[in-house]
C-alpha cells in the first residue's frame, strides 16, 4: 500500500529537509517513491505544503481531499488548514508553535487558537507536541523538523534502525548526533 | 544509477548526459533550477543571460557553431523569446538545440496561466512533454538527437509539478558527441526575404517527416486495457489518470505533443466505445482529435484553468471522495509578503502614505501588493511598469505625473526595462521611476544578473553602473536613497515627482535574506512609552504585532533595520 505524508508548514520553517528524509528513507528500502512541493511565491512566509508519496508504485506525486494517511504539521493554524486531506482513521501530528499569519497582524482576523480542539471534537486523531522544546533540549531549535519525524515514524511499518540510516544519509556529517538525539527525542516523547 | 530527483534536475542531467555544452537562461520559477544545477558542471559554459530573447539568441550561436546548447525559461520567458523562436524554426540548427520552457497551472508563481504547446505549434517545431522526473531525463537527451536529426530547435515542455516534484531516474552517461565544424551557409542562415522564402517549404516538408516520426515515437504509448473507455492524456495528468483508474481503461499517453500522430489516434480511438482527452490547460489535443472527425469527451468536463489532481479525474467519472473533517471556524489566509528588513518595504510605505499611483513589475516587490501596504495600483509583465507609467503619463498629463511612480527591481530593469526608460526620455513625459536595487534576482531564489558584479558561478563579472546607465539612456536626474532611511527617500519621491522632467530614483539596499548581509540586533518594544497607536503596524512587517493592547517584536525574525523605530511618534521603539 501507498503511504501518503503530507508535511505542511510556514516558508522558512525546514520542511524540505523532513521530506528529503523521508525520500531517503523510501529509497533505502527500496520503495518507490515521488516527493512534491511548490517553490517561489510560497517561500515568502506563506504556507506550505510538500507531499510525499511511497510504496510499490506510486504514480500521482501529490495527495488530495481525504487521501493523507498523516498530516505533519510545523504550525497548529497549518494542520488545520489541511485537515482536510486526512483520510478517514489518519493522524495529524502538529507542533504546538504558533505563527501570526499576516491577517491576524494586522488585525483583519482572529488566531483561531482553539482550532485542535475544535478537529478533536470532530473526531480527528491529533497529537500534539512541543516540537521546538524537544529540538532546544536535543541542542538545536533547527530541529524542529526531525524532533516531527521521530514522532511520526511510529506510524510507519519501518524499524527504528532504517530511519537512523535514512538520518545518516540525509544530513551533514557534523550534524547527525544532534539529529539523531532530536529524533529519539520525538520518537519516546 | 538510481536517483531521487527533482524534475528540474533530471533535465539538466539529461541536458548535459545529451552532450550539452553552452546553456544561456534568465531565471524565472519554475524553470530556474535547470541553469543552476547545469552551472555547477565545469566542462560546459553556463550563464545567466538579461533575458529569455538574449538567452535564446546565445543558444543559436553556439548551434550555429556547431555544439549542442539549450536554454531554459518560464511560459512567459518563451513570449520574450518569442521573435528567436519563430525564425529559428527557419533557420534550423547545426549543434542540437533545446528550449526548454515550465508552464506554471494554477499560477504558482506566475502572472497567466499561458499553454506553450501553442508556441510549438504556431512555430512549427517538435515539442516533447515528460510526465516525471525520469522521463524529464530521458526525453532532455533525446531532444538533442532529435534536433539534429530533423534539423529544428526541440521545445521541451515542463510544469510546475514536474519541474518541482521528484521520482526516482536512472542516469546513464554523457554521450560523447563529436561538435560540428563550422562552414558558412548563407542561404540557411540569413533569413532575408529571399532565403526564407526558400526555407518555409523546409519547415512545412520537416513538419511532415515529423508528424510521420511521431506515429513511432517511443514517448507516445499505448496501454490497452478496456475497450470500453479509452483516454489520450498527456504530461501531469497521466499519473492523476492512473492513480485515479489504474488498469481499468485504455491509454494514449502522449508524450510528443507537437507534432501528433494521427493514425496512432485514430487507430486508438476505433479500439474503444467512448474516447476522453485529459489534458491541464488549453485543449491542444482535443482539438486535433475533433478536426479528425472523431468524437471525445474534452473540456466540457476537464476545466481549463489551474491543475488537475486524482480528484479531479474521480470526481469526472463519478468515483466518491470523502474529505477529511475541518474546524467549524474560518481559517485565516497565509499569504507570501515582505519578509522582515525587506528593503522594499520602506519605500512601499512612502508610497502609500502619499497616494501615490504605483505602476508595479514582476519580482518579490508585486507583495507591495498586499495589505496592510496595498501600494500597487497595477502588474503586467516584465518592464511594464516603466512603459506603463509613460502612457498612463500621457494620457492624463501633468496631474499624474506629478502622483505616478514606476517600481522595477535591478534584474527586472536590466530584462526589460532598458527601452521603456529610454523611450521615457525620447517622447518627453516626466515620469518618475524607482529601481528598487536589492542587488540581486529575488524572488526566483537568489541568482546573479549585470547589476551584481558576479556570474552565474559567484565569480567575479563586470557590474552595470545603474546611475551611469540612466544618463546614458537620456535621464538627467539620477538619485539614490537608502530605502531604509524613510525620510530621504519620502524626501526624494516628492522631489523627483515634484520636477518638470524625467528622472529616476535608486533605492539600493541589498536584499536581507543575501548570506553577505549582516543583520544588526532585534529592535525592543517599551511597553512602558507605546502608546498603541499602532503606526508600526502599518507597515505589514512579519516581526511586529500587536499583543495585549501594545506593539510586540519578535526578537527571532527581527533584523534590526530600524524603519520602524523611525516610524514611532513616542520612541517607544529602540535598540
Amino acid at each position: 500500500m501507498t503511504k501518503s505524508v503530507m508535511i505542511v508548514g510556514v516558508g522558512g520553517q525546514g520542511s524540505l529537509l523532513a521530506s528529503k528524509l523521508l525520500g531517503k528513507l523510501a529509497m533505502l528500502k527500496g520503495l518507490d517513491v515521488k516527493v512534491s512541493e511548490v517553490h517561489g511565491m510560497s517561500q515568502r512566509g506563506g504556507s506550505v505544503v510538500t507531499y510525499v508519496r511511497f510504496g510499490e508504485k506510486v504514480y500521482s506525486p501529490i495527495i488530495a481531499e481525504g487521501e493523507a494517511d498523516i498530516i505533519i504539521s510545523f504550525e497548529k493554524l497549518e494542520a488545520a488548514r489541511y485537515a482536510k486531506f486526512l483520510k478517514p482513521g489518519g493522524k495529524i501530528i502538529v507542533n504546538t508553535q504558533t505563527i501570526d499569519p499576516m491577517p491576524v497582524i494586522i488585525g483583519a482576523a482572529e488566531y483561531p487558537h482553539d482550532v485542535l480542539e475544535q478537529l478533536k471534537a470532530k473526531g480527528v486523531d491529533v497529537c500534539e507536541l512541543d516540537a521546538l522544546t524537544l529540538a532546544n533540549q536535543a541542542g538545536s531549535s533547527k530541529a524542529v523538523n526531525i524532533v516531527l519525524m521521530g514522532k511520526a515514524a511510529k506510524q510507519f511499518d519501518i524499524e527504528y534502525a532504517s530511519w537512523i540510516s535514512a538520518i545518516e544519509a540525509t544530513v551533514a556529517a557534523r550534524f547527525i548526533e544532534l539529529n539523531k538525539k532530536a529524533f529519539e527525542l520525538g520518537y519516546n516523547s | 544509477m538510481k536517483q531521487l530527483l527533482i524534475g528540474n534536475k533530471a533535465v539538466a542531467e539529461g541536458l548535459y548526459d545529451g552532450g550539452l555544452d553552452v546553456v544561456s537562461s534568465y531565471p524565472g520559477t519554475p524553470s530556474t533550477e535547470i541553469t543552476e544545477f547545469l552551472s555547477e558542471k565545469n566542462d560546459i559554459h553556463s550563464e545567466w543571460a538579461p533575458n529569455e530573447k538574449v538567452a535564446l539568441e546565445v543558444a543559436y550561436g553556439a548551434s550555429l557553431a556547431g555544439k549542442r546548447s539549450a536554454c531554459a525559461m518560464k511560459h512567459v520567458g518563451l513570449n520574450v523569446a518569442a521573435d528567436p523562436l519563430f525564425t529559428l524554426s527557419y533557420t534550423g540548427v547545426r549543434g542540437g538545440l533545446v528550449i526548454c520552457v515550465a508552464d506554471d497551472p494554477a499560477m504558482h508563481s506566475s502572472q497567466n496561466e499561458q499553454d506553450s504547446r501553442h508556441y510549438a505549434i504556431a512555430a512549427k517545431v517538435p515539442m516533447l512533454e515528460p510526465a516525471d522526473s525520469e522521463e524529464a531525463y530521458l526525453y532532455a537527451k533525446k531532444a538533442f538527437e532529435l534536433s539534429e536529426q530533423f534539423d529544428t530547435p526541440v521545445i521541451l515542455r515542463m510544469c510546475t509539478r514536474i519541474a518541482h516534484s521528484q521520482s526516482i531516474v536512472d542516469t546513464g552517461i554523457r554521450v560523447d558527441e563529436t561538435p560540428k565544424i563550422y562552414v558558412k551557409e548563407p542561404q540557411k542562415y540569413i533569413m532575408m526575404p529571399g532565403n526564407a522564402i526558400k526555407r518555409h517549404p523546409v519547415v512545412e516538408a520537416r513538419t511532415a517527416a515529423l508528424a510521420e516520426y511521431a506515429e513511432s515515437c517511443e514517448f507516445n504509448e499505448l496501454e490497452l486495457d478496456s475497450t470500453e473507455i479509452g483516454i489520450i492524456t498527456s504530461g501531469a495528468s497521466y499519473y492523476y489518470v492512473k492513480e485515479a483508474l489504474g488498469d481499468s481503461v485504455s491509454i494514449l499517453k502522449i508524450g510528443m505533443p507537437n507534432p501528433l500522430p494521427k493514425n496512432l489516434i485514430t487507430n486508438f480511438a476505433k479500439r474503444v466505445k467512448k474516447l476522453y482527452v485529459i489534458e491541464e490547460l488549453d485543449p491542444i489535443i482535443e482539438t486535433f482529435v475533433r478536426n479528425l472527425g472523431i468524437d471525445c469527451v474534452g473540456k466540457e468536463l476537464f476545466s481549463p484553468l489551474g491543475e488537475y489532481s486524482q480528484q479531479t479525474i474521480k470526481k469526472a467519472f463519478g468515483i466518491e471522495t470523502e474529505a477529511g473533517a475541518t474546524a467549524e471556524c474560518e481559517i485565516p489566509n497565509r499569504p507570501p509578503m515582505m519578509c522582515a528588513g525587506c528593503p522594499h518595504r520602506g519605500v512601499f510605505y512612502a508610497l502609500a502614505k502619499n497616494k501615490i499611483t504605483v505602476h508595479g513589475d514582476i519580482g518579490c516587490y508585486t507583495l507591495g501588493a498586499v495589505p496592510p501596504l496595498s501600494a500597487l495600483d497595477s502588474t503586467l509583465c516584465m518592464g511594464a511598469s516603466i512603459s506603463g507609467l509613460h502612457g498612463f503619463n500621457l494620457a492624463l498629463g501633468e496631474e499624474a505625473e506629478k502622483k505616478s511612480v514606476a517600481v522595477i527591481g535591478d534584474s527586472t530593469f536590466m530584462h526589460s526595462g532598458m527601452t521603456g526608460l529610454v523611450n521615457i526620455a525620447y517622447n518627453a513625459t516626466n515620469s518618475t521611476v524607482i529601481i528598487l536595487d536589492n542587488s540581486i534576482t529575488g524572488m526566483t531564489g537568489h541568482q546573479q544578473n549585470p547589476t551584481t558584479g558576479y556570474n552565474i558561478k559567484g565569480d567575479p563579472a563586470a557590474k552595470v553602473d545603474l546611475e551611469a546607465l540612466c544618463k546614458a539612456l537620456g535621464i538627467n536626474r539620477v538619485r539614490v536613497v537608502d530605502p531604509y532611511d524613510l525620510k530621504a527617500t519620502e524626501t526624494a519621491i516628492k522631489e523627483e515627482l515634484a520636477v518638470a522632467e524625467p528622472s529616476v530614483i535608486i533605492s539600493r539596499r541589498p536584499c536581507v535574506l543575501l548570506k553577505s548581509v549582516t543583520h544588526k540586533p532585534a529592535l525592543v518594544v517599551d511597553a512602558d512609552k507605546c502608546r498603541s497607536c499602532k503606526k508600526c503596524m502599518g507597515l505589514g512587517c512579519p516581526a511586529i504585532s500587536f499583543k495585549n493592547n501594545k506593539a510586540k517584536i519578535y526578537p527571532t525574525l527581527c533584523v534590526g533595520c530600524g524603519v520602524c523605530e523611525q516610524l514611532c511618534p513616542f520612541g517607544a521603539i529602540t535598540e
